[in-house]
C-alpha cells in the first residue's frame, strides 16, 4: 500500500499475512477508539472546565467504585480477546504442515546460506514456489542472527548451537526483502537479502538451471564417505556403529537405558558431541566432529541420514535445549550404583 | 503582597557556598541538585550520539559514518540514556529533592549513603565516559551474547563496569526512599496522605531494590566470561546465550518501570495541582503503581517471543503482558477522570502534562501490539519497537520530568522561568517529538529492523521526516537550558506556592531550609485539599 | 498550609534523652534504630537477588550437564568444604555472641568476639586459597588452560585428596567406572567441555562469596575500633548489630553453596 509513492505498509506475500494484518487492524482500532476518546474528553475537559476567575477550585469528587470496576474490567476483557486471537495466529506460525518443503539456512557474519534439498545453495537470495508451504530450519555459525521476511510476517532467531524453524506459504510471485534482524556486529544492516517467489513451473526450471552438484542428500552420501562414517555405520547393522537405515523419527534406546527420539536435534548432537548419547550395544568410539564440520555440511549430512529413512516424515524441535552435549541421564541415574 | 515575594535569607542555597560544602553535603536537597547538573551532562552527550544517528538514516545509503561508528553510536545513545539518565533521572533529582518536604521529613534516612549513591554514579560514569572516548562499544545496550562476550572487539567491559557500579547508585537511592517512605513520615503522615509521587516512587523503590541486583550480577558472568575466558553464555563451550537474555531481561524490564512509575508520580501531582482537583480514585492509583511494579517482574519473556522459547511459555509471557496493560489503562482513565469538573489552567508543567496524555497513550497501546504474538513475530526488532519504547521513555518519562522540572523549579530554586519560552519549549518537544517517532511505527510495520546503518530506498521519505522532527525535538530540549540559567539570576521571585498547589513541599519557603521546615509539619487532613487551601488563603487575607 | 498545622514542640520530647549519637534528622533513637535495621534488611534482599542470578544460572546448568556437575564436584575437597562450613557456622556464633556483649555493656566481651569472628572469617579465606590454588595447580580454572582430566574417587573427608590428585589416571573411559562408581555417559571431550560451566559458576560464585567475607571483614575492623573507643552502649549497637546481620547472611549463602557445589551427588 502506498501513499504518494511512498510505501506505508509492507505487501501481503503469504497466507500469513492476511491473519496478521487482520490482527493488526483490529488491535489498531481498538487503540485509536481509546486514544481518541481519552484525547478528546481531556480536550474537551480542558475547554469546558477552564479555570475563570482566580482561587477557583475544582469540585470534589473523590472517585467512583463503579466507574473503577467498569473500567478495569472492559479493558482485561479486551486484552483477553487480543491475547487469545494473538496466540492462535500464533500457533499457527509456529506449526509447519507435514508436507512442508524444506530449506536449509545458516546465518554467519554477515550472509545468509541457503540450501536446498535438491542441492541449490544460494547465498543472501532465496527462490521459493509459490502456494507450497515451505519450512526452513535455521542455525548459526556464530553469533545470533535472526531471519525476517516482512513480506511475509514472520521471523526467528538464528541461535548458535541448536535449530530453530519457521514456516510461510508463499502466495504472490515477486520478490521481497529478507532482513536480519538480531544485532550481529558491524555489517548487520548488511545482512540482507531477496526471496524471489516463482510460479511453481518457473520455479521447477529454476531448479534444473545452475550447475548443481547433485542433491542436498547427495552431497551429504559424499561427505559420508569422505569423512569415513560410512565405515563404521553400515547398512548392515554389523558395523561398528549403528546402522542408519530408517532410524529418522524412530526412538531408539541408549546405554543408560533412556530412550531417544531421533530428530534432527538429536541427529546434529551426535555428530557433534557423538558421545553424549551412546546407542545402547554400541562403543562410545566414534570422533566428535564439532568445529570439523561446518553448519552447512552438517545440514548435508543430516539430510542424507533422513534420506536413508524414506518413509519417515521429522520435524526438528525448534526451542528446547541446546544439542550441544545435552545430558538427558535424569539425576535418578545416579541412584543406580 | 509584592513585599512578602522575595527569596529569603536562608536557605538551603546559602548553607555553605564552598566546594567542599557541596561536595560533602548530606542534604538531600543539594545531592539532588548535583543529580540534576549531572544527568543533564549526560542527557545532551546521549543526545549528541541521536543526532549522529539520524543525521546517518538521513540517506539509506550509510554514507555519513561507517557502519562500526554507527553500531557505537546507538549503542552509547542506549547505554547513556539508559542507565545514566533515564533510571536516575525522575527519582535521583525529583524524588532526592521533593520526598522528604512531601513526608514532613528534615532528610532521607541515610544522607550519607545519598551522597554515597552520587558518587557511585559518578564513578560509573566516569567508566562508561572513558570506554567511550577510548574508542566506545559496538553491542548495542542489550549486551546480547555470544557477539558481547567473544565477537565484539570493542570496550565492553569497561562499559559493563560503568553500567554495574551505577546500578549500586540506582539500588542505594531506592533503598533509602524505602527506609525514608516507611520510617520518617511525619506525625499524622499516614499512608494514605501521602502523596501520589511518593506512592510511585516507593514502587519504583521496590523494583530498583529487586531488579538492579540482577543486572550487576549478570554483568559480571559477562564480564568474567569476556574478560578471564569463563565459559558461562558460550555456546560453544556447552553455555546457553538465551539464558543471558532470561536475566538481561529479568532486570531491564522492570527496569522500564524504574523510569515510567515516578513519571506516573509526577502526572498525578501535575494534573491535580493545574485542574485544582483532588485526584480521581486515589487509592486505585496508588495501588495501580504497585501492581505496575509487581506485574513489571513477571513478564520479562515478551522480549524473547522469537529468541527460540517454547510456543507454551511465550503464550504464557504473552499473557502476563497484557496483565500489565490493566493498570496503566486505569491510571489514564482516572486522571482523564480528574479534569472533569475541575479548574483547568495551562501552564508550562500541565502543557507537559497533557503532551505526555497523548504519547504516553500511544505508547502504551502500542505495547499491545507488542504484547500479542502473532503480531510480535513480525514487529519485532523492527522500527515499530523503537517507537514504541521511545513514546514511552521520551513521550512519557521526559515528558512528565520535564513537566516535573518546571512544576518544581520554583521551589528548588526560589524563581520563575519565562513562561512565554517555556511553553514554546512544550510545544516544541510535543510536536517535533511526534515527528520524529511516529514515522517510525510505519516504517517498522514495513518491516525496518532496527540498529541498521544502511536500509532499503523506499523506506528514505519516512527517515527523513524522523530526521527532521529530531531536530526541532532537539532544539525544544536546548531551550529549557537556555531558560533556566536565566532565571537563576533575573527569573521573578516565586513565593513559597506560585501555583496554589496542596503538597507539603509548598507549604514551606522556597528555596526551602536545610531542614526542610521550620517546625516538624503534623498532617492532619487528606492529600490534594484545595477547599482547605483556598479557605486558608481568605482567612490570611 | 492546606494538609498540616505546624506543631510548636516538633520534636522537643526527643530532647530529654539526647544520645550523642542521634543524627540530627531523626526524632529519637528509636526512629533511627528502626530506619538502620529497615535498611539492611533491605540491602540484604538486594543481595539475594544478587547471588538470585548466579542460583538461576546453577539450576539450569545443572539440570542440563547434571552428569558433568557431579563429576566435577568430587574434585573438590569435602574435608576443605565441611571445614569451612564449621569454621562459618563458628564465626555466626561468635558474631552474635559479639551483638549480645555490645547490647549489655561488655566492652572487652564485644571487642574479643568480634576479634574472634574476623579470626574465623581469616582461616575461612585461608582455606579458600588453598582450595584455589589446587584448583590452579589443576588447570581446573576456566579459560584457556582450562584442563580436565577424570579424577581417581577421592577418600571422602580426606585431607589427602588433594594431594592424591596430583597423580590422576589418565582420562581413559570408563576410568571412574572401574572404582566403583556410577557410570558416566561422558568422555573426555565433553567433560573438558561442561566441566568448564561448572568451574565457572563455581569460581563466580565463591570468589563473590569470598569477596563478600573480605568485605566483612573489613566492616568488622571499623566496628571493632569504634568498640574499643567505648562508642556502644545498650542505647547505641546498631552498628554491631547490622554488621552481624551481613555477617549473618554471608553465612547463609555458604550454606546454599556448599551442599550445591560440593555434594552434587555425594550422600553416602
Amino acid at each position: 500500500m502506498k501513499i504518494f509513492g511512498i510505501p506505508i505498509f509492507p505487501e501481503q506475500a503469504s497466507t500469513f499475512a492476511k491473519d496478521v494484518d487482520a490482527l493488526y487492524f483490529f488491535i489498531f482500532a481498538v487503540s485509536a477508539f481509546f486514544a481518541l476518546a481519552v484525547a478528546v474528553s481531556v480536550i474537551y475537559f480542558g475547554i469546558r472546565y477552564h479555570k475563570t476567575h482566580d482561587g477557583e477550585i475544582g469540585a470534589r469528587i473523590e472517585g467512583n467504585l463503579s466507574l473503577e470496576l467498569l473500567w478495569s474490567v472492559i479493558p482485561t476483557v479486551i486484552a483477553m480477546v487480543m491475547f487469545g486471537w494473538g496466540a492462535s495466529v500464533f500457533y499457527h506460525l509456529r506449526r509447519p504442515p507435514a508436507e512442508a518443503m524444506h530449506i536449509y539456512a545458516v546465518g554467519k557474519q554477515w550472509m545468509w546460506k541457503f540450501q536446498h534439498l535438491e542441492g541449490q545453495r544460494e547465498i543472501n537470495e532465496l527462490h521459493i514456489p509459490a502456494g507450497q508451504p515451505v519450512k526452513v530450519t535455521i542455525s548459526s555459525e556464530d553469533v545470533l542472527h535472526s531471519l525476517f521476511f516482512p513480506a511475509f510476517r514472520t521471523k526467528i532467531d538464528a541461535i548458535p548451537g541448536r535449530y530453530t524453524e519457521l514456516w510461510f506459504e508463499a502466495q504472490t510471485p515477486g520478490s521481497y526483502h529478507i532482513f536480519c534482524t538480531e544485532y550481529c556486529g558491524t555489517n548487520h544492516s548488511g545482512m540482507i537479502g531477496t526471496v524471489t517467489v516463482l510460479e511453481p513451473a518457473q520455479y521447477q526450471v529454476w531448479l534444473q538451471g545452475g550447475g548443481v552438484e547433485g542433491t542436498l542428500a547427495q552431497r551429504g552420501a559424499k561427505l559420508f564417505n569422505d569423512l569415513t562414517c560410512s565405515t563404521c555405520h553400515l547398512d548392515s547393522g554389523q558395523g561398528r556403529g549403528p546402522s542408519l537405515k530408517n532410524i529418522v523419527g524412530k526412538t531408539v534406546e541408549l546405554q543408560n537405558g533412556s530412550l531417544v527420539m531421533v530428530d534432527e536435534a538429536y541427529l546434529r548432537e551426535s555428530i557433534l558431541n557423538s558421545q553424549a548419547k551412546i546407542v545402547k550395544g554400541f562403543q562410545p568410539m566414534m570422533p566428535t566432529f564439532q568445529g570439523l564440520v561446518s553448519e552447512e555440511n552438517l545440514v548435508a549430512l543430516i539430510e542424507h541420514v533422513k534420506s536413508l529413512s524414506p518413509d519417515a516424515t521429522t520435524a526438528a524441535p525448534a526451542t528446547g535445549a541446546p544439542s550441544a552435549a545435552v545430558s538427558t541421564q535424569k539425576p535418578a541415574a545416579a541412584e543406580k550404583k | 503582597m509584592l513585599d512578602k515575594l522575595k527569596i529569603p535569607d536562608h536557605h538551603y542555597l546559602h548553607d555553605g557556598h564552598s566546594l567542599r560544602s557541596w561536595l560533602l553535603t548530606k542534604d538531600h536537597k543539594r545531592i539532588a541538585i548535583m543529580y540534576l547538573m549531572s544527568i543533564s551532562v549526560m542527557f545532551f552527550i546521549g543526545g549528541l550520539f541521536a543526532v549522529g544517528i539520524r543525521f546517518e538514516l538521513a540517506t539509506p545509503q550509510g554514507d555519513f559514518v561507517t557502519a562500526d561508528t554507527y553500531n557505537k553510536f546507538f549503542t552509547m545513545h542506549g547505554v547513556i540514556m539508559v542507565f545514566f539518565f533515564l533510571i536516575p533521572s525522575i527519582p535521583a533529582v525529583l524524588g532526592n529533592f521533593l520526598i522528604p518536604p512531601m513526608i514532613g521529613a528534615k532528610d532521607l534516612a541515610f544522607p550519607r549513603i545519598n551522597l554515597l549513591s552520587l558518587y557511585i554514579y559518578w564513578i560509573g560514569g566516569i567508566f562508561t565516559l572513558y570506554a567511550m572516548i577510548s574508542g566506545g562499544v559496538d553491542t548495542g545496550w542489550t549486551f546480547y551474547t555470544p557477539y558481547s562476550a567473544t565477537g565484539s572487539n570493542t570496550n565492553v567491559v569497561p562499559t559493563a563496569i560503568g553500567i554495574f557500579i551505577a546500578g549500586f547508585s540506582s539500588i542505594l537511592t531506592g533503598l533509602n526512599f524505602i527506609v525514608t517512605i516507611h520510617r520518617m513520615r511525619a506525625p499524622g503522615m499516614t499512608w494514605f496522605r501521602l502523596p501520589l509521587f511518593v506512592w510511585a516512587h516507593y514502587a519504583t523503590s521496590l523494583v530498583q531494590v529487586l531488579g538492579t541486583p540482577v543486572i550487576a550480577i549478570t554483568i559480571v558472568m559477562l564480564a568474567v566470561e569476556r574478560g578471564l575466558g569463563f565459559g558461562i553464555f558460550d555456546p560453544a563451550r556447552g553455555g546457553d546465550p538465551v539464558l543471558f537474555q532470561h536475566l538481561f531481561w529479568f532486570y531491564s524490564h522492570p527496569a522500564v518501570y524504574i523510569m515510567i512509575l515516578p513519571a506516573l508520580g509526577v502526572m498525578s501531582e501535575l494534573i491535580s495541582t493545574f485542574s485544582r482537583k483532588t485526584v480521581f480514585g486515589y487509592s486505585f492509583v496508588a495501588f495501580s503503581s504497585l501492581a505496575i511494579a509487581v506485574f513489571g517482574f513477571i513478564v520479562w519473556a515478551h522480549h524473547m517471543f522469537v529468541a527460540g522459547i517454547s510456543t507454551y511459555a511465550a503464550m504464557v509471557f504473552s499473557f502476563l503482558s497484557f496483565s500489565v496493560a490493566i493498570p496503566s489503562a486505569v491510571k489514564m482513565f482516572n486522571w482523564t477522570a480528574t479534569l472533569y469538573k475541575g479548574a483547568i489552567s495551562f501552564e508550562t508543567p500541565m502543557l507537559y502534562a497533557y503532551g505526555f496524555m497523548g504519547l504516553f497513550a500511544i505508547g502504551g497501546l502500542t505495547g499491545l501490539f507488542l504484547a500479542t504474538l502473532g503480531l510480535d513475530v513480525h514487529m519485532h526488532d523492527t522500527y515499530f519497537v523503537v517507537a514504541h519504547f521511545h513514546y514511552i521513555m521520551v513521550g512519557g518519562a521526559i515528558m512528565s520530568y520535564m513537566g516535573g522540572l518546571h512544576f518544581w523549579w520554583p521551589k528548588m530554586t526560589g524563581r520563575m522561568y519565562s513562561e512565554f519560552f517555556s511553553r514554546v519549549s512544550a510545544i516544541m518537544v510535543f510536536v517535533g517529538f511526534n515527528i520524529t517517532f511516529f514515522p517510525q511505527f510505519v516504517v517498522g510495520y514495513l518491516g525496518m529492523p532496527r540498529r541498521y546503518h544502511s536500509y532499503p530506498d523506499e523506506m528514505q521519505v519516512l527517515n527523513v521526516m524522523s530526521s527532521a522532527g529530531a531536530t526541532v525535538l532537539g532544539l525544544g530540549y536546548v531551550l529549557p537550558v537556555i531558560y533556566f540559567l536565566w532565571s537563576l539570576k533575573y527569573g521573578q521571585v516565586a513565593g513559597p506556592n506560585p501555583w496554589g498547589a496542596s503538597g507539603l513541599e509548598w507549604q514551606t519557603q522556597s528555596p526551602p531550609l536545610t531542614e526542610n521546615f521550620l517546625k516538624v509539619p503534623i498532617v492532619d487532613r487528606e492529600p490534594y485539599d484545595y477547599e482547605h487551601l483556598v479557605a486558608k488563603e481568605k482567612h490570611l487575607v | 498550609m492546606s494538609n498540616a498545622v505546624v506543631h510548636a514542640d516538633g520534636h522537643g520530647h526527643a530532647h530529654a534523652t539526647h544520645h550523642s549519637a542521634l543524627q540530627h534528622h531523626f526524632d529519637t533513637m528509636a526512629q533511627q534504630k528502626e530506619a538502620a535495621v529497615v535498611g539492611m534488611w533491605v540491602f540484604l534482599v538486594t543481595e539475594i537477588l544478587f547471588f538470585g542470578g548466579l542460583f538461576a544460572a546453577y539450576m539450569v546448568y545443572r539440570i542440563w550437564y547434571f552428569d558433568a556437575f557431579a563429576e566435577a564436584s568430587r574434585s573438590l575437597s569435602l574435608f576443605w568444604g565441611g571445614l569451612n562450613t564449621a569454621v562459618l557456622i563458628g564465626s555466626s556464633l561468635t558474631m552474635a555472641m559479639a551483638v549480645r556483649s555490645a547490647q549489655t555493656n561488655k566492652r572487652t566481651a564485644t571487642v574479643n568476639w568480634l576479634v574472634l569472628t574476623m579470626i574465623l572469617g581469616a582461616v575461612f579465606l585461608g582455606v579458600k586459597v588453598i582450595e584455589y590454588a589446587d584448583k590452579f595447580e589443576h588447570h581446573h580454572v576456566p579459560g584457556y588452560n582450562f584442563q580436565w582430566a577424570s579424577h581417581e574417587a577421592p577418600a571422602a573427608g580426606a585431607p589427602s585428596t588433594l594431594l592424591g590428585a596430583g597423580e590422576h589416571a589418565p582420562a581413559t573411559e570408563g576410568a571412574a567406572a572401574a572404582e566403583g562408581h556410577r557410570e558416566l555417559s561422558l568422555n573426555a571431550d565433553q567433560l573438558q567441555l561442561t566441566t568448564q560451566i561448572y568451574f565457572s559458576l563455581y569460581f563466580t560464585m565463591t570468589g563473590l562469596h569470598a569477596l563478600h567475607m573480605i568485605v566483612g571483614i573489613g566492616i568488622m575492623l571499623v566496628i571493632t575500633w569504634m568498640a574499643w573507643k567505648g562508642k556502644f552502649d545498650d542505647q547505641y549497637y546498631t552498628p554491631v548489630e547490622m554488621a552481624g546481620l551481613y555477617w549473618h547472611f554471608v553465612d547463609i549463602v555458604w550454606i546454599f553453596l556448599f551442599p550445591l557445589l560440593y555434594l552434587v551427588e555425594r550422600h553416602v
